[in-house]
């Protein structure tokens, strides 16, 4: 465990991504392979089966460290992550040992296997070998999100530094089912054609946001373009007559939307299709509400009532898996004719439908189609480079996402919350109200769009403007207006207000205006009338 | 029933039977001082009383004021009081004031720390029947390693950076950490540049003969891209200025308690976190509370509530005490040490 917290310490006490990957693919060149599936497995969001929940990990490192547990829940806020407030607590260890990191993921899968007072046992055993980093990272294998600024590319890109494979052909071995248990480092990594998984997904290429408008990409007849759907990206597999739907974040959501399954029956073999899950108007052909289709995010299972009301279809804007062949490298217009070759004559009931590209001359009349969006069920435009391969990852120049301007509202600030993590400390979580009449009324949170210097000066503000607290939450004197940007609004029975916003965030510190001057209700219905 | 020994004011804690204040927050006419950061030292006041050590910055950064000088242990009788100052250990010339009102002694910790460094007079546990004290770190979460530990993480830190041709700036607190941190590094791996701020106390410091290594102050004449691999001491607040641009490629990194927390460091997007304190962890506190045999105590800096709330599972008469000293804030940058 020791040169795996060297590792995680070289790769925390540093801001510059070079570093970080330097050091990691030092690990990937000297660690034994069952260290190096491990690190790969824990920074492509795996990690072993959770054997002990979290109260009982408090329970005992209070218990260890003689303190009474609350006054640890206390300290837990404050350090804002349970895994490092633990290893704070806990006292220093009177044994030293190097067992390396798999064998503490070994002990940890053991758990499962034994009572709980020899789970006990096993982890204050564990406590009292482990110094206060490495004690940190065994906590944090069994509290999860294993997130210490290693992302998975910079990950892959350290893995192709050590073992000299081309980074886009390790993120796609990377990808799908694999876990560390059922695998090898050499069949994952190391074997030349690792077996065939009919589940592994392409790594998606990510598009970034075109701030200024297209003046500087180019002539608009390089370009094709299409609608930005709000809804789920997803990437439909059909092989060897099973279909898998997996989401951009990697997630398996092949069970989660049944209506996807007839698709086997409308595709060849050997298809993979980039694609958006979108709740569908059947009647209008064009997407409901994204509110619809949230009522479907996070159902593992669907009640047949929902099915009905919300019934989803991909909108299909890329082929990269053609007759069995991966036709990524092909340029953008092939790609896209061969797609609409493949879809264009499915009948109604598919639950497939090409995402139409958009007609333009020149970038003055796209504007003109993009001012529309929102009558689509769109969020603006994409622009997509017509000879352009579909590359993975977030990757500038080829593709262009082109949003609408946001919405904005300026809202009244009337709870504040503390972060966690890198927020720990700060208030950072807000909830924001509009006026209707003498009485304020909440409709939104916000937790980003601030800067590091704003989110202090607030914090500061809040602790000196409590009225009052309820547990984390503090109510706060109602001084501060603030502008929310949001991307959509829709009708919600569940909040107060009678709405629910799209990615609310802070867009600007409304210094200049008082409370008095802050948006009301009427407003906010009429943009709900007007958009929802 | 008497005048308890101290009370607490809107202007600070008062004692009735001297007519004093202790490190009050608005203007008095008799204040006396544990130590000169800026949150304990403030400007206004009709007279000033401070250890000798202490004088000489405080005269720097409160300009012409009146002020008395006491000796460490030196007993003073004002009005129905007896006063004495002992060392806190947090910065060179920081006290406890002990008050001794017939026979009732309390104290006031001001700031402390107690684990022993190479320049504050060492920290002296004062027998009491109430101690003031403050609570910073007062949680079970901070416990520091021992200095030399800390030592050696920064000069290797500074020696890689030197052997790499890079510059590394440390920020450092002007008073009490800047020096701190000097008494750690090796002055053998490279040239000390110093900021302005941190130059002007330590020549303060220097001439009252505290032992601080050889520093430049950085200036037009002093170019730190004709060295190699210096090591600057600058205050926080001139981290991310253009004042920073002059040393080209550099780490950076900050000596703070609250680099203890991982969630601290990285919003600091620093290179680097050296837990330095200038005040007492959670052990440092509990057993100078213990030393001092006080029953009654008052909590005042930092995570206060929880504090008291452990003290009187732990059957002390404890009690919280609100001052405007500092702030409960790990972010807070400004010249001082938030405390």
């Amino acid at each position: 465990m020791k040169d795996f917290a060297a590792l995680f310490t070289e790769v925390d006490q540093t801001t510059k991504t070079t570093r970080k990957t330097k050091a990691l693919a030092r690990f990937f060149a000297e660690a034994s392979d069952e260290d190096k599936l491990w690190t790969i497995a824990l920074f492509s969001g795996r990690r072993p089966k959770r054997a002990v929940n979290t109260t009982q990990l408090r329970e005992w490192a209070a218990e260890e460290a003689g303190i009474p547990l609350w006054l640890l829940e206390e300290s837990y806020p404050i350090v804002g992550d349970l895994a490092e407030t633990l290893a704070l607590v806990l006292p220093p260890a009177p044994e030293v040992s190097d067992k390396p990191l798999s064998h503490w993921i070994g002990e940890l899968k053991a758990l499962g296997q034994v009572d709980i007072d020899a789970r006990h046992d096993r982890i204050v055993a564990a406590w009292r070998q482990l110094d206060e980093t490495e004690r940190f990272l065994f906590n944090k294998l069994i509290t999860g999100g294993f997130r210490i600024g290693v992302s998975q590319k910079l990950m892959t890109r350290a893995l192709a530094q050590a073992t000299g494979q081309d980074e886009a052909v390790l993120a796609h071995k990377l990808m799908g089912k694999w876990t560390p248990d059922a695998t090898s480092y050499h069949a994952l990594i190391e074997a030349e054609d690792p077996a065939a998984d009919a589940s592994r997904p392409y790594p998606f290429y990510l598009a970034y946001q075109l701030d200024d408008g297209p003046v500087d990409i180019g002539p608009p007849e390089d370009w094709q373009a299409e609608w930005k759907w709000d809804g789920i990206r997803g990437q439909l597999l059909v092989r060897g007559a099973e279909h898998h739907v997996w989401s951009r974040g990697e997630e398996l959501m092949t069970d989660r939307f049944p209506e996807l399954a007839p698709a086997r029956d409308f595709l060849p073999d050997g298809t993979a299709l980039d694609a958006e899950i979108v709740a569908w108007d059947f009647e209008n052909e064009m997407p409901l509400p994204f509110n619809t289709l949230q009522a479907r995010i996070g159902r593992k299972t669907v009640p047949k009532k929902l099915l009905r009301e919300a019934p989803v279809i991909l909108l299909a804007y890329d082929l990269l898996e053609h007759d069995g062949t991966d036709i990524r490298a092909h340029p953008m217009a092939e790609r896209r004719a061969a797609l609409d070759a493949l879809i264009a004559d499915l009948p109604p009931e598919a639950p497939i439908r090409a995402s139409r590209l958009i007609a333009f001359d020149t970038w003055e009349a796209l504007a003109k189609e993009r001012a529309k969006a929102r009558d689509f069920r769109a969020e603006g435009v994409m622009l997509k480079r017509l000879d352009s391969p579909y590359l993975s990852g977030r990757k500038k120049g080829d593709w262009w996402k082109w949003k609408l301007d946001p919405l904005t509202i300026d809202a009244v600030m009337i709870y504040a919350q503390q972060g966690h993590g890198r927020r720990a400390n700060l208030f950072t979580d807000f909830t924001f109200a509009v006026r209707d009449g003498e009485a304020l009324v909440p409709f939104t949170k916000a937790y980003s769009g601030l800067t590091d210097a704003e989110f202090r000066k607030i914090t500061a503000w809040v602790r000196k403007n409590t009225l009052e607290r309820y547990g984390p939450v503090r109510q706060v004197t109602p001084e501060h207006v603030f502008e929310i940007a949001f991307e959509g609004i829709h009708e919600s029975p569940r909040h107060k207000s009678g709405v629910a916003l799209r990615f609310p965030r802070m867009s600007r510190w409304r210094h200049d205006k008082r409370v008095a001057e802050a948006n009301t209700l009427d407003d906010l219905k009429a943009m709900l009338a007007a958009y929802g | 029933m008497a005048d308890p020994v101290l009370t607490f004011t809107e202007r600070g804690i008062y004692c009735p039977a001297g007519d004093f204040f202790i490190d009050p927050w608005r203007p008095v006419d008799k204040a006396l001082i544990t130590h000169g950061h800026a949150d304990h030292a403030r400007w206004g006041h009709k007279s000033y009383l401070a250890t000798e050590t202490a004088a000489p910055v405080m005269r720097y950064r409160l300009g012409d004021i009146a002020l008395d000088t006491i000796r460490f242990g030196e007993v003073r009788q004002i009005g129905g009081a007896s006063v004495s100052f002992h060392p806190a250990g947090h910065i060179p010339g920081s006290a406890q004031i002990r008050i001794e009102v017939g026979g009732e002694v309390w104290v006031v910790s001001g700031d402390y720390k107690t684990e022993p460094d190479k320049l504050s007079e060492p920290f002296e546990p004062i027998r009491c029947h109430a101690f003031i004290s403050e609570c910073t770190f007062g949680l079970p979460v901070f416990k520091w390693r021992p200095e030399a530990e800390v030592a050696a993480e920064i000069n290797a830190w500074w020696a890689s950076n030197a052997a790499e041709g890079i510059t590394s700036v440390l920020g450092s607190y002007s008073l009490g950490k800047a020096q701190r941190v000097l008494s750690l590094v090796d002055p053998e791996i490279g040239p000390i540049l110093t900021h302005g701020a941190v130059e002007a106390t330590n020549a303060i410091l220097r001439e009252q003969g505290l032992p601080l290594p050889a520093t430049t102050q950085v200036s037009a004449d002093a170019n730190p891209k004709n060295m190699t691999g210096p090591l600057v001491i600058a205050p926080p607040s001139a981290l991310g200025t253009p004042w920073m641009r002059r040393f080209g490629p550099s780490s950076q990194a900050f000596a703070s308690g609250w680099m203890a927390l991982r969630g601290v460091r990285r919003r600091r997007a620093m290179d680097r976190g050296f837990v330095v304190s200038d005040h007492a962890d959670w052990d440092g506190l509990l057993a100078a509370i213990k030393e001092t045999g006080a029953e009654k105590l008052f909590v005042t800096h930092g995570y206060t509530d929880i504090f008291a709330r452990w003290l009187k599972s732990e059957g002390y008469d404890a009690h919280v005490l609100k001052t405007e000293f500092g702030s409960e804030d790990a972010d807070e940058v400004t010249e001082e040490e938030p405390a």
